[in-house]
Protein backbone atom coordinates (compact mmCIF):
# COMPACT_ATOMS: atom_id res chain seq x y z
CA UNK A 1 0.00 0.00 0.00
CA UNK A 2 1.29 3.67 -0.76
CA UNK A 3 1.31 6.17 0.86
CA UNK A 4 -1.35 8.17 -0.70
CA UNK A 5 -3.36 4.87 -0.72
CA UNK A 6 -3.08 4.53 3.23
CA UNK A 7 -4.11 8.17 3.77
CA UNK A 8 -7.47 7.20 1.43
CA UNK A 9 -8.20 4.62 3.89
CA UNK A 10 -7.74 6.33 6.97
CA UNK A 11 -9.90 9.43 5.86
CA UNK A 12 -12.42 7.11 4.39
CA UNK A 13 -13.10 5.28 7.43
CA UNK A 14 -13.31 8.45 9.60
CA UNK A 15 -17.03 8.68 11.30
CA UNK A 16 -18.89 11.41 10.12
CA UNK A 17 -18.31 14.86 12.63
CA UNK A 18 -14.44 14.18 12.49
CA UNK A 19 -12.61 16.48 10.71
CA UNK A 20 -11.14 15.30 6.89
CA UNK A 21 -7.51 16.11 7.26
CA UNK A 22 -5.70 18.14 4.65
CA UNK A 23 -4.74 15.86 1.41
CA UNK A 24 -3.13 18.64 -0.41
CA UNK A 25 -1.56 21.97 -0.27
CA UNK A 26 -3.16 24.77 -0.90
CA UNK A 27 -3.50 26.95 -3.57
CA UNK A 28 -1.37 29.52 -4.40
CA UNK A 29 -3.33 33.05 -4.07
CA UNK A 30 -3.13 36.44 -5.86
CA UNK A 31 -0.32 39.03 -4.75
CA UNK A 32 -1.64 40.33 -1.54
CA UNK A 33 -1.24 44.39 -3.61
CA UNK A 34 -3.82 42.26 -6.15
CA UNK A 35 -6.01 41.22 -3.83
CA UNK A 36 -6.62 44.94 -2.33
CA UNK A 37 -6.73 46.98 -5.49
CA UNK A 38 -9.15 44.37 -7.13
CA UNK A 39 -11.66 45.74 -6.16
CA UNK A 40 -15.14 45.66 -7.78
CA UNK A 41 -15.46 48.90 -10.39
CA UNK A 42 -17.81 49.08 -13.21
CA UNK A 43 -16.81 51.37 -16.45
CA UNK A 44 -18.73 52.53 -19.52
CA UNK A 45 -21.35 49.43 -20.92
CA UNK A 46 -20.16 46.72 -18.20
CA UNK A 47 -21.50 45.87 -14.87
CA UNK A 48 -19.36 45.88 -11.65
CA UNK A 49 -15.85 43.78 -12.75
CA UNK A 50 -12.65 43.27 -10.80
CA UNK A 51 -10.52 46.25 -11.46
CA UNK A 52 -7.10 45.15 -12.00
CA UNK A 53 -5.71 48.39 -13.27
CA UNK A 54 -7.80 51.59 -14.48
CA UNK A 55 -5.42 52.33 -17.10
CA UNK A 56 -5.47 51.17 -19.15
CA UNK A 57 -8.35 49.59 -18.31
CA UNK A 58 -8.07 46.06 -17.30
CA UNK A 59 -11.17 44.57 -15.93
CA UNK A 60 -11.46 41.04 -14.65
CA UNK A 61 -14.88 38.99 -14.93
CA UNK A 62 -15.92 37.16 -11.70
CA UNK A 63 -15.76 33.45 -11.69
CA UNK A 64 -20.01 32.81 -10.74
CA UNK A 65 -20.34 34.51 -14.19
CA UNK A 66 -18.98 31.25 -16.04
CA UNK A 67 -22.49 28.91 -14.96
CA UNK A 68 -23.77 30.86 -18.01
CA UNK A 69 -22.83 28.96 -20.76
CA UNK A 70 -22.20 32.37 -22.56
CA UNK A 71 -20.78 35.51 -20.74
CA UNK A 72 -23.18 38.17 -20.98
CA UNK A 73 -21.38 41.30 -23.01
CA UNK A 74 -21.61 43.20 -19.79
CA UNK A 75 -19.78 40.76 -17.96
CA UNK A 76 -17.14 40.23 -20.50
CA UNK A 77 -13.50 41.02 -18.83
CA UNK A 78 -11.55 44.27 -20.33
CA UNK A 79 -7.68 44.15 -21.63
CA UNK A 80 -6.13 47.27 -23.10
CA UNK A 81 -2.44 47.74 -23.63
CA UNK A 82 -3.16 51.50 -24.24
CA UNK A 83 -6.13 53.76 -23.48
CA UNK A 84 -9.60 52.71 -25.40
CA UNK A 85 -9.72 54.18 -28.83
CA UNK A 86 -12.50 56.32 -29.99
CA UNK A 87 -13.99 54.82 -33.40
CA UNK A 88 -16.96 56.14 -34.75
CA UNK A 89 -18.40 53.45 -37.38
CA UNK A 90 -19.50 56.24 -40.04
CA UNK A 91 -15.38 56.83 -40.03
CA UNK A 92 -14.43 53.23 -39.68
CA UNK A 93 -12.68 51.62 -42.28
CA UNK A 94 -10.50 48.49 -42.66
CA UNK A 95 -7.63 48.50 -45.02
CA UNK A 96 -6.03 45.59 -46.81
CA UNK A 97 -2.54 46.12 -48.53
CA UNK A 98 1.04 44.50 -47.85
CA UNK A 99 2.97 42.58 -50.38
CA UNK A 100 1.01 39.77 -49.97
CA UNK A 101 -1.77 41.21 -51.56
CA UNK A 102 -2.45 41.53 -55.11
CA UNK A 103 -5.23 44.66 -55.04
CA UNK A 104 -5.35 46.92 -51.65
CA UNK A 105 -8.82 47.10 -50.34
CA UNK A 106 -10.48 49.71 -47.90
CA UNK A 107 -13.97 48.46 -46.81
CA UNK A 108 -16.80 50.41 -44.45
CA UNK A 109 -18.46 48.26 -42.13
CA UNK A 110 -21.75 48.43 -44.78
CA UNK A 111 -19.47 47.14 -47.40
CA UNK A 112 -17.77 44.70 -45.78
CA UNK A 113 -21.19 43.02 -44.34
CA UNK A 114 -22.69 43.44 -47.77
CA UNK A 115 -19.93 42.13 -49.93
CA UNK A 116 -19.24 39.00 -47.92
CA UNK A 117 -21.26 36.14 -46.35
CA UNK A 118 -21.83 36.42 -42.50
CA UNK A 119 -20.55 33.26 -40.46
CA UNK A 120 -20.17 32.91 -36.85
CA UNK A 121 -18.17 30.78 -34.07
CA UNK A 122 -18.67 29.94 -30.28
CA UNK A 123 -15.22 30.51 -29.32
CA UNK A 124 -13.51 30.62 -25.60
CA UNK A 125 -11.83 34.46 -25.55
CA UNK A 126 -8.69 33.88 -23.16
CA UNK A 127 -6.12 36.37 -22.46
CA UNK A 128 -2.11 34.64 -22.20
CA UNK A 129 -2.10 35.92 -18.72
CA UNK A 130 -5.03 34.49 -17.25
CA UNK A 131 -4.16 32.89 -14.13
CA UNK A 132 -0.85 34.51 -14.01
CA UNK A 133 -1.63 35.90 -10.22
CA UNK A 134 -1.63 32.47 -9.24
CA UNK A 135 1.96 31.90 -10.44
CA UNK A 136 4.43 30.55 -7.80
CA UNK A 137 7.16 32.76 -7.79
CA UNK A 138 4.78 35.17 -8.81
CA UNK A 139 5.95 36.88 -12.14
CA UNK A 140 5.71 40.75 -13.00
CA UNK A 141 2.18 41.82 -15.52
CA UNK A 142 -1.51 41.98 -15.35
CA UNK A 143 -2.11 40.11 -11.80
CA UNK A 144 -4.67 38.19 -13.44
CA UNK A 145 -6.92 35.70 -11.41
CA UNK A 146 -9.37 33.16 -13.31
CA UNK A 147 -11.53 35.59 -14.91
CA UNK A 148 -9.34 37.00 -17.97
CA UNK A 149 -11.49 35.04 -20.31
CA UNK A 150 -15.22 34.44 -21.26
CA UNK A 151 -17.21 32.53 -24.00
CA UNK A 152 -19.32 34.14 -26.58
CA UNK A 153 -20.54 33.13 -29.75
CA UNK A 154 -19.04 35.96 -32.68
CA UNK A 155 -20.43 36.97 -35.78
CA UNK A 156 -18.93 38.53 -38.77
CA UNK A 157 -16.88 38.01 -41.98
CA UNK A 158 -14.81 35.48 -42.61
CA UNK A 159 -11.29 36.49 -42.59
CA UNK A 160 -10.46 34.34 -45.30
CA UNK A 161 -13.20 35.53 -47.78
CA UNK A 162 -11.47 39.37 -47.55
CA UNK A 163 -7.94 38.36 -47.64
CA UNK A 164 -9.05 36.50 -51.06
CA UNK A 165 -11.29 39.70 -52.18
CA UNK A 166 -8.01 41.66 -51.49
CA UNK A 167 -6.05 38.03 -54.21
CA UNK A 168 -3.14 36.47 -52.26
CA UNK A 169 -0.14 36.57 -53.99
CA UNK A 170 2.20 33.62 -53.83
CA UNK A 171 4.70 34.85 -51.10
CA UNK A 172 2.11 36.02 -48.36
CA UNK A 173 3.45 34.57 -45.49
CA UNK A 174 1.61 36.17 -42.29
CA UNK A 175 -1.26 38.58 -41.71
CA UNK A 176 -0.99 41.59 -39.32
CA UNK A 177 -3.52 43.42 -37.60
CA UNK A 178 -3.77 46.29 -36.05
CA UNK A 179 -6.22 48.15 -33.95
CA UNK A 180 -7.26 51.90 -33.91
CA UNK A 181 -5.54 51.75 -29.99
CA UNK A 182 -2.65 54.10 -30.73
CA UNK A 183 0.58 52.99 -28.18
CA UNK A 184 1.36 55.87 -25.35
CA UNK A 185 4.50 57.87 -25.83
CA UNK A 186 7.47 56.12 -27.49
CA UNK A 187 5.88 52.92 -26.77
CA UNK A 188 5.35 50.07 -29.56
CA UNK A 189 2.02 50.09 -31.23
CA UNK A 190 0.26 46.69 -30.40
CA UNK A 191 -0.09 44.83 -33.45
CA UNK A 192 0.21 41.12 -34.36
CA UNK A 193 0.55 38.96 -36.92
CA UNK A 194 -1.28 35.25 -37.78
CA UNK A 195 0.79 32.20 -40.25
CA UNK A 196 -1.50 31.98 -43.60
CA UNK A 197 -3.24 28.65 -42.38
CA UNK A 198 -5.13 29.99 -39.26
CA UNK A 199 -5.73 33.62 -41.39
CA UNK A 200 -7.58 31.42 -43.87
CA UNK A 201 -9.27 28.75 -41.11
CA UNK A 202 -12.59 29.07 -42.39
CA UNK A 203 -13.90 29.96 -38.52
CA UNK A 204 -11.20 32.98 -38.15
CA UNK A 205 -13.58 35.80 -38.23
CA UNK A 206 -13.78 39.92 -38.10
CA UNK A 207 -16.28 40.09 -36.05
CA UNK A 208 -18.38 43.05 -35.51
CA UNK A 209 -21.30 41.09 -33.02
CA UNK A 210 -20.68 39.01 -29.53
CA UNK A 211 -23.67 37.10 -28.57
CA UNK A 212 -26.57 38.80 -30.75
CA UNK A 213 -25.82 42.68 -29.99
CA UNK A 214 -22.64 45.07 -31.39
CA UNK A 215 -19.11 44.30 -29.70
CA UNK A 216 -18.68 46.57 -26.44
CA UNK A 217 -16.73 49.41 -27.06
CA UNK A 218 -14.07 47.83 -24.18
CA UNK A 219 -14.36 44.29 -25.74
CA UNK A 220 -13.27 46.20 -29.61
CA UNK A 221 -16.06 48.11 -31.05
CA UNK A 222 -16.65 48.38 -34.19
CA UNK A 223 -14.74 44.92 -35.42
CA UNK A 224 -12.12 42.73 -33.91
CA UNK A 225 -10.19 39.69 -35.06
CA UNK A 226 -11.99 36.38 -33.81
CA UNK A 227 -8.88 33.81 -33.41
CA UNK A 228 -10.63 30.30 -32.36
CA UNK A 229 -8.31 28.35 -30.04
CA UNK A 230 -5.74 31.17 -30.24
CA UNK A 231 -5.01 32.97 -26.88
CA UNK A 232 -6.83 36.84 -27.02
CA UNK A 233 -3.54 38.35 -27.50
CA UNK A 234 -4.43 37.99 -31.49
CA UNK A 235 -7.72 38.69 -31.24
CA UNK A 236 -7.11 42.33 -32.51
CA UNK A 237 -9.61 44.90 -31.02
CA UNK A 238 -10.89 47.73 -32.99
CA UNK A 239 -9.52 46.11 -36.05
CA UNK A 240 -8.29 48.81 -38.76
CA UNK A 241 -5.45 47.69 -40.52
CA UNK A 242 -4.42 44.34 -42.36
CA UNK A 243 -0.62 43.99 -43.82
CA UNK A 244 -0.21 40.53 -45.96
CA UNK A 245 3.68 40.52 -45.67
CA UNK A 246 6.14 38.49 -47.02
CA UNK A 247 8.58 38.45 -44.13
CA UNK A 248 8.01 37.01 -40.72
CA UNK A 249 6.84 40.47 -38.87
CA UNK A 250 8.86 41.88 -36.48
CA UNK A 251 6.68 44.36 -34.14
CA UNK A 252 7.83 43.85 -30.73
CA UNK A 253 5.08 42.37 -29.38
CA UNK A 254 5.57 39.54 -31.54
CA UNK A 255 9.19 39.22 -31.74
CA UNK A 256 9.76 40.15 -27.67
CA UNK A 257 6.35 39.47 -25.70
CA UNK A 258 3.88 36.76 -25.89
CA UNK A 259 6.87 34.56 -26.28
CA UNK A 260 7.24 31.33 -24.35
CA UNK A 261 10.20 29.18 -24.08
CA UNK A 262 11.05 27.03 -27.00
CA UNK A 263 9.21 23.70 -26.88
CA UNK A 264 8.00 24.10 -23.29
CA UNK A 265 4.79 23.64 -24.31
CA UNK A 266 4.58 21.69 -27.46
CA UNK A 267 5.24 23.21 -31.38
CA UNK A 268 3.69 26.37 -31.90
CA UNK A 269 2.02 26.18 -35.45
CA UNK A 270 3.54 29.44 -35.90
CA UNK A 271 7.23 28.27 -37.78
CA UNK A 272 7.91 31.78 -39.15
CA UNK A 273 7.72 33.41 -35.98
CA UNK A 274 9.84 30.37 -33.87
CA UNK A 275 13.53 31.38 -33.01
CA UNK A 276 15.95 28.88 -31.36
CA UNK A 277 15.41 30.25 -27.96
CA UNK A 278 11.54 30.50 -27.73
CA UNK A 279 8.27 30.45 -29.88
CA UNK A 280 4.94 32.75 -29.99
CA UNK A 281 2.62 31.71 -27.55
CA UNK A 282 -0.41 30.42 -29.90
CA UNK A 283 -2.92 27.73 -28.25
CA UNK A 284 -4.57 27.36 -25.46
CA UNK A 285 -4.22 24.75 -23.00
CA UNK A 286 -6.62 22.39 -22.10
CA UNK A 287 -8.02 23.73 -18.89
CA UNK A 288 -11.03 23.40 -16.71
CA UNK A 289 -12.51 25.40 -13.79
CA UNK A 290 -14.73 24.90 -11.25
CA UNK A 291 -17.98 27.93 -11.00
CA UNK A 292 -20.08 26.45 -8.42
CA UNK A 293 -20.69 26.38 -5.06
CA UNK A 294 -19.96 29.41 -3.88
CA UNK A 295 -16.16 28.19 -2.68
CA UNK A 296 -17.41 30.92 0.67
CA UNK A 297 -20.82 28.51 1.06
CA UNK A 298 -20.76 26.12 3.66
CA UNK A 299 -21.22 22.19 2.37
CA UNK A 300 -23.54 20.03 4.79
CA UNK A 301 -22.29 16.41 5.79
CA UNK A 302 -24.63 13.82 4.27
CA UNK A 303 -26.31 16.62 1.80
CA UNK A 304 -26.49 16.23 -1.74
CA UNK A 305 -23.84 19.17 -3.16
CA UNK A 306 -23.56 19.47 -7.03
CA UNK A 307 -20.34 20.59 -8.09
CA UNK A 308 -20.09 22.46 -11.86
CA UNK A 309 -17.69 23.72 -13.95
CA UNK A 310 -16.45 24.33 -17.24
CA UNK A 311 -13.50 22.81 -19.29
CA UNK A 312 -12.27 23.97 -22.49
CA UNK A 313 -9.11 23.83 -24.71
CA UNK A 314 -7.77 24.86 -27.75
CA UNK A 315 -10.38 23.70 -30.54
CA UNK A 316 -9.66 19.52 -30.15
CA UNK A 317 -12.52 19.93 -27.87
CA UNK A 318 -13.40 18.64 -24.40
CA UNK A 319 -13.52 14.85 -24.04
CA UNK A 320 -13.75 13.98 -20.53
CA UNK A 321 -13.53 15.69 -17.47
CA UNK A 322 -12.83 13.94 -13.54
CA UNK A 323 -12.92 14.79 -10.32
CA UNK A 324 -10.90 14.03 -7.50
CA UNK A 325 -12.28 14.04 -3.59
CA UNK A 326 -9.61 12.76 -2.18
CA UNK A 327 -6.71 14.67 -3.02
CA UNK A 328 -5.82 13.24 -6.32
CA UNK A 329 -6.30 9.72 -5.53
CA UNK A 330 -9.23 8.42 -6.86
CA UNK A 331 -10.96 10.17 -10.06
CA UNK A 332 -14.61 9.63 -11.14
CA UNK A 333 -16.19 11.18 -14.27
CA UNK A 334 -18.01 14.22 -13.93
CA UNK A 335 -21.29 14.71 -16.48
CA UNK A 336 -20.49 16.77 -19.51
CA UNK A 337 -22.53 19.61 -20.66
CA UNK A 338 -24.03 19.69 -24.27
CA UNK A 339 -21.33 20.42 -26.99
CA UNK A 340 -21.39 24.09 -27.85
CA UNK A 341 -18.88 23.70 -30.32
CA UNK A 342 -15.11 22.67 -30.35
CA UNK A 343 -13.62 25.81 -29.24
CA UNK A 344 -16.82 26.88 -27.00
CA UNK A 345 -15.82 25.51 -23.12
CA UNK A 346 -18.28 22.82 -21.99
CA UNK A 347 -19.84 22.48 -18.70
CA UNK A 348 -19.75 19.32 -16.56
CA UNK A 349 -21.48 18.85 -13.27
CA UNK A 350 -20.80 16.13 -10.19
CA UNK A 351 -22.47 15.16 -7.58
CA UNK A 352 -21.72 13.68 -3.93
CA UNK A 353 -22.38 13.56 -0.65
CA UNK A 354 -19.77 15.18 1.67
CA UNK A 355 -19.05 12.83 4.46
CA UNK A 356 -17.36 14.62 7.70
CA UNK A 357 -17.16 17.94 9.01
CA UNK A 358 -14.31 19.92 8.42
CA UNK A 359 -11.99 21.04 5.11
CA UNK A 360 -13.23 18.94 1.20
CA UNK A 361 -10.94 19.74 -1.29
CA UNK A 362 -11.97 18.82 -4.83
CA UNK A 363 -9.81 18.54 -7.45
CA UNK A 364 -10.57 18.68 -11.27
CA UNK A 365 -8.94 18.00 -14.59
CA UNK A 366 -9.91 18.07 -18.04
CA UNK A 367 -9.49 16.00 -21.25
CA UNK A 368 -9.25 17.31 -24.80
CA UNK A 369 -9.63 14.81 -27.61
CA UNK A 370 -6.00 15.99 -28.94
CA UNK A 371 -4.97 13.49 -25.97
CA UNK A 372 -3.79 16.23 -24.06
CA UNK A 373 -4.03 16.88 -20.37
CA UNK A 374 -3.74 19.52 -17.14
CA UNK A 375 -0.74 19.42 -15.39
CA UNK A 376 -0.15 18.48 -11.61
CA UNK A 377 2.84 20.98 -11.36
CA UNK A 378 2.86 24.77 -12.93
CA UNK A 379 4.73 25.19 -15.51
CA UNK A 380 6.80 27.76 -14.67
CA UNK A 381 7.93 30.68 -17.57
CA UNK A 382 8.96 34.08 -16.98
CA UNK A 383 5.85 35.89 -18.58
CA UNK A 384 3.20 33.49 -16.85
CA UNK A 385 1.18 31.86 -19.61
CA UNK A 386 -0.60 28.53 -19.87
CA UNK A 387 -1.19 28.21 -16.18
CA UNK A 388 -3.17 25.44 -16.48
CA UNK A 389 -2.78 23.34 -13.53
CA UNK A 390 -5.47 21.12 -11.91
CA UNK A 391 -7.62 23.09 -9.67
CA UNK A 392 -7.85 22.25 -5.98
CA UNK A 393 -10.62 24.04 -4.66
CA UNK A 394 -11.80 24.18 -0.86
CA UNK A 395 -14.97 23.70 0.70
CA UNK A 396 -15.89 24.28 3.91
CA UNK A 397 -18.06 21.26 5.21
CA UNK A 398 -20.31 21.86 8.58
CA UNK B 1 -26.70 45.89 -43.12
CA UNK B 2 -27.84 45.02 -39.60
CA UNK B 3 -30.36 42.39 -39.71
CA UNK B 4 -32.57 43.88 -37.39
CA UNK B 5 -33.42 47.60 -35.99
CA UNK B 6 -32.45 46.75 -32.51
CA UNK B 7 -28.88 45.65 -33.65
CA UNK B 8 -28.39 49.05 -35.36
CA UNK B 9 -29.84 50.83 -32.51
CA UNK B 10 -27.67 49.28 -29.91
CA UNK B 11 -24.15 50.21 -33.03
CA UNK B 12 -25.42 53.55 -32.87
CA UNK B 13 -25.75 53.55 -28.83
CA UNK B 14 -22.34 51.91 -28.61
CA UNK B 15 -20.68 54.48 -31.11
CA UNK B 16 -21.94 57.34 -29.00
CA UNK B 17 -19.93 55.31 -25.97
CA UNK B 18 -16.73 55.54 -28.04
CA UNK B 19 -16.69 58.87 -27.33
CA UNK B 20 -16.67 58.88 -23.75
CA UNK B 21 -13.67 58.14 -21.71
CA UNK B 22 -14.01 55.34 -19.20
CA UNK B 23 -13.93 56.57 -16.15
CA UNK B 24 -11.49 56.76 -13.72
CA UNK B 25 -11.41 57.00 -10.38
CA UNK B 26 -7.39 56.59 -10.06
CA UNK B 27 -7.62 59.12 -7.72
CA UNK B 28 -8.54 57.23 -5.13
CA UNK B 29 -5.43 54.97 -5.18
CA UNK B 30 -2.61 55.71 -2.12
CA UNK B 31 0.69 55.40 -2.50
CA UNK B 32 2.94 54.88 0.49
CA UNK B 33 4.28 57.94 1.89
CA UNK B 34 7.95 58.27 1.38
CA UNK B 35 11.29 59.39 -0.22
CA UNK B 36 10.82 59.31 -4.39
CA UNK B 37 6.57 59.02 -4.08
CA UNK B 38 6.78 62.68 -6.04
CA UNK B 39 8.85 60.87 -8.76
CA UNK B 40 6.96 57.57 -9.21
CA UNK B 41 3.77 59.48 -9.48
CA UNK B 42 5.28 62.24 -11.97
CA UNK B 43 6.72 59.62 -14.04
CA UNK B 44 4.62 56.19 -13.57
CA UNK B 45 1.07 57.92 -13.71
CA UNK B 46 2.31 59.57 -17.65
CA UNK B 47 1.35 56.51 -18.57
CA UNK B 48 -1.05 54.08 -16.20
CA UNK B 49 -2.68 54.24 -13.03
CA UNK B 50 -0.38 53.47 -10.33
CA UNK B 51 -2.56 50.18 -9.42
CA UNK B 52 0.35 48.43 -11.29
CA UNK B 53 2.37 49.16 -8.95
CA UNK B 54 -0.10 47.24 -5.80
CA UNK B 55 -0.90 44.40 -7.68
CA UNK B 56 2.45 43.86 -8.42
CA UNK B 57 3.37 43.92 -5.19
CA UNK B 58 4.74 42.82 -2.63
CA UNK B 59 7.38 39.79 -4.52
CA UNK B 60 9.49 41.74 -6.15
CA UNK B 61 13.07 42.45 -5.16
CA UNK B 62 15.30 45.78 -6.21
CA UNK B 63 16.55 43.78 -9.12
CA UNK B 64 13.01 42.92 -10.28
CA UNK B 65 11.56 46.82 -9.86
CA UNK B 66 14.99 47.64 -11.69
CA UNK B 67 13.67 45.51 -14.69
CA UNK B 68 10.90 46.57 -14.67
CA UNK B 69 11.72 50.50 -15.11
CA UNK B 70 14.33 49.67 -17.53
CA UNK B 71 11.75 48.28 -19.18
CA UNK B 72 9.83 50.99 -19.05
CA UNK B 73 12.19 53.36 -19.83
CA UNK B 74 13.63 51.47 -22.64
CA UNK B 75 10.90 49.95 -24.67
CA UNK B 76 8.01 52.08 -23.73
CA UNK B 77 9.50 54.98 -23.88
CA UNK B 78 8.96 56.61 -19.91
CA UNK B 79 11.03 59.99 -20.01
CA UNK B 80 12.70 59.22 -16.81
CA UNK B 81 16.01 60.55 -16.14
CA UNK B 82 18.73 57.54 -14.80
CA UNK B 83 18.65 59.60 -11.37
CA UNK B 84 14.83 59.76 -11.29
CA UNK B 85 14.95 55.86 -11.73
CA UNK B 86 17.33 55.25 -9.25
CA UNK B 87 15.01 56.93 -6.92
CA UNK B 88 12.14 55.23 -8.00
CA UNK B 89 13.96 51.67 -7.79
CA UNK B 90 14.58 52.31 -4.49
CA UNK B 91 11.30 53.95 -3.38
CA UNK B 92 9.56 50.68 -5.00
CA UNK B 93 11.70 47.90 -3.18
CA UNK B 94 11.52 49.56 0.16
CA UNK B 95 7.38 50.09 0.05
CA UNK B 96 6.53 47.24 -2.85
CA UNK B 97 9.43 45.03 -2.54
CA UNK B 98 9.76 41.68 -1.50
CA UNK B 99 10.64 41.91 2.48
CA UNK B 100 8.36 45.65 2.63
CA UNK B 101 5.89 43.52 4.35
CA UNK B 102 3.31 45.25 2.57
Amino acid sequence: MDRRRFLLNSTGTIAGGLLIPRLVAAEETLPAGAVSSGILDAIPGKRPLIKRSYRPPNYETPVSVFREEYTPNDAFYVRWHSGLPEVSLADWRLRIAGPGVQRPREFTHDDLTRRFKMAQVAAVNQCSGNRRGLFSPHVPGVQWGYGAMGNAIWRGVRLKDVLEDAGLTGNALEVVGNGADAPMLTSPDFAKSLPMWKALDPDTLIAFEMNDAPLPVSNGFPARLVVPGWTATYWIKALADLQVTDKAFDGFWMKTAYRVPKGMFGVSGFESQDTEQNSPITSIKVNSLVVSPDPGAPLAVGRRTEVMGIAWDGGSGISGVEVSLDGGAKWRAAKLGRDLGRYSWRQWRYAFKPRASGVQTVMVRAFARDGSTQVDKLVHNPAGYHHNVVQKVDFHVA
Amino acid sequence: MWRDSRVAAAFIAATLLAAVPVRADESALVLADGDGVGQVKASCSICHSVDYILMNSPFQDATGWDKTVTKMVKVMGAPITPEDSKIIVAYLAKHYGKDSGG
